[in-house]
């Protein structure tokens, strides 16, 4: 039997004002993959992103997720945007959660028992307890990038969709956020798609490499995307793929 | 001192004001949208003196001046935080125009003041009824919109991709932001309307309160400073303006101190 398939777009075209920023794209992604998405910059990640979001609309063909249309504020997705410097720097960890916990309902930002729950359960899914406790403007790029992931896990959604969650870390930060990020989504069975800029901290993470680049998609396993003819055509520059004996895959652009 | 009908009604009217310029203000201060604000009081300014001239009360000037301005500046732009330039001309134009309006009228100088440093001491019966009439329904508005506000201020993609309306809540919110700065400008005066709004939010926000405590604080705050303030002024008989700056500056200093 086939696997759902968590996202399926046909025949999309997506448009930013008159720029055409993917045409004819058509995938599906199975549910309960690790997918990486690449592509030089401008190539449509979070455009692509904010379409399955609801945020965009396909100037042609449809998107469905989990079989059902896309739809804003849908609660089947976890969504961890790009820009993460939060406002409220005073606040604490916990009180950016709470916030955001069934935060588009009218009414007072208060928060019952069964959500302080929630915020527990995501706090401790990601090991970012004593982060809860802590002020915003205290913390690390790699301790606000936990606590991001903590929130967007409320709500236990089906999806990931995660913008650029290794952007300025450090190599070892990096590796360790992917790790969490694909041990969690292991745990609690969820579709994750992880936009990066390097390809590297995510090897042995993913299992499904999505390339964008002007305006195509490539869409396969990582050994049939991660090779140097797919990604040299791809970014339009000569990219090299070299094995290390550890077994490790490393990635690099002329030029960069 | 409040054996006088004059300082008793001061008393309400400012309570009726710092109800609602406390909790306007923090989520002002959390949205780094305090200079909108005070365009806001120096557009409410040009309509008090506009409804001044045309004899309708300065009042109902500068509230339905203040209100619809900030509904026009939340429909037209979607981050009124990084606009400062076009909003300083916006509030130079309005005070141009307020100037010209007290020009046209005959005997303007009391009105002048009255509108630029607050007239407290002479809120009538029917005054303190707008007052707290415009309180109540700006707090009944803010508490239904303040979770999505919250929301919204901390992490607006976020709260868009949730199904937060951003653009509705910004008009709604600086609607609100108008009609607290027009309660204030009763009170201080529209030139020192930072004071009992922005002062008191701010100094919440230093003491790293969560949210709804840091909205406790900062009414509390500007109930009490405006109280202090009309204390301090019957004591002294220096204006009610100056003590309520004076406080409010002072509340901010301690907040920060309070890290040291």
């Amino acid at each position: 039997m086939e696997r759902e398939s968590a996202v399926s777009c046909h025949d999309v075209t997506l448009r930013l004002g008159n720029r055409t920023v993917l045409s004819d794209l058509s995938l599906s992604v199975g549910a309960g993959s690790f997918v990486g998405l690449f592509g030089p910059n401008g190539a449509g990640k979070t455009t692509f992103l904010r379409a399955l979001l609801g945020l965009v609309r396909p100037v042609s063909g449809d998107i469905t997720l989990f079989g059902q249309p896309v739809a804003r504020g849908n609660p089947a997705i976890g969504y961890m945007p790009q820009s993460r410097t939060p406002n409220g720097a005073m606040l604490t960890g916990r009180d950016l959660l709470a916030s955001g916990l069934s935060g588009a309902k009218w009414g007072l930002p208060w928060v019952s028992r069964g959500g302080m729950a929630e915020i527990d359960a995501a706090l401790e899914a990601v090991d970012a307890v004593a982060l809860g406790r802590r002020r915003l403007g205290a913390l690390s790029g790699g301790e606000r990038q936990r606590l991001l992931i903590a929130q967007a896990l409320l709500g236990s959604p089906r999806l990931l969709l995660l913008d650029e969650p290794l952007a300025s870390l450090d190599p070892a930060r990096m590796r360790e956020v992917a790790l969490l990020l694909r041990n969690v989504a292991r745990r609690r069975g969820m579709t994750v798609i992880c936009s990066a800029h390097d390809i590297n901290p995510l090897i042995g993470v993913m299992d499904t490499v999505l390339c964008l680049a002007r305006g195509r998609a490539r869409i396969g396993p990582v050994d049939e995307i991660v090779t140097e003819p797919v990604l040299s055509e791809l970014y339009g520059v000569p990219v090299e793929v070299c094995h290390a004996p550890s077994g490790r895959v490393l990635v690099s652009a002329d030029g960069l | 001192m409040l054996a006088y009908d004059f300082m008793r009604m001061a008393f309400a009217a400012s309570a009726c004001v710092a109800l609602l310029a406390g909790p306007v203000g923090w989520f002002l201060v959390l949205r780094g949208q305090s200079f909108a604000g005070h365009a806001l009081s120096h557009i409410a300014f040009a309509g008090a003196a506009g409804a001044a001239l045309l004899g309708i009360s300065p009042l109902a000037g500068l509230l339905g001046a203040a209100v619809l301005a900030g509904g026009a500046m939340g429909l037209t732009g979607r981050d009124t935080g990084g606009r400062d330039v076009a909003i300083g001309l916006v509030l130079s134009l309005a005070m141009g125009f307020g100037v010209l309006f007290l020009h046209l009228m005959t005997g303007s100088a009391a009105t002048a003041t009255a509108l630029l440093f607050g007239n407290v001491l002479g809120v009538s019966g029917g005054m303190l009824a707008s007052l707290a009439g415009a309180a109540v329904a700006g707090l009944v508005a803010l508490g239904v919109l303040s979770r999505p506000l919250l929301f919204a201020s901390l992490q607006p993609e976020l709260a868009e991709a949730r199904g937060v309306s951003l653009r509705l809540v910004s008009t709604l919110f600086l609607m609100l932001v108008g009609a607290a700065t027009a309660e204030c400008a009763q009170i201080t005066g529209v030139l020192l309307v930072f004071t009992l709004m922005v002062g008191p939010g701010a100094a919440a926000q230093r003491l790293g309160l969560a949210p709804l405590a840091g909205i406790g604080c900062a009414t509390v705050l500007a109930l009490g400073e405006a109280w202090g303030g009309l204390a301090l002024s019957w004591w002294t008989d220096w204006p009610v303006s100056f003590w309520i700056a004076v406080l409010s500056a002072a509340a901010f200093l301690l907040a920060g101190l309070r890290r040291l």
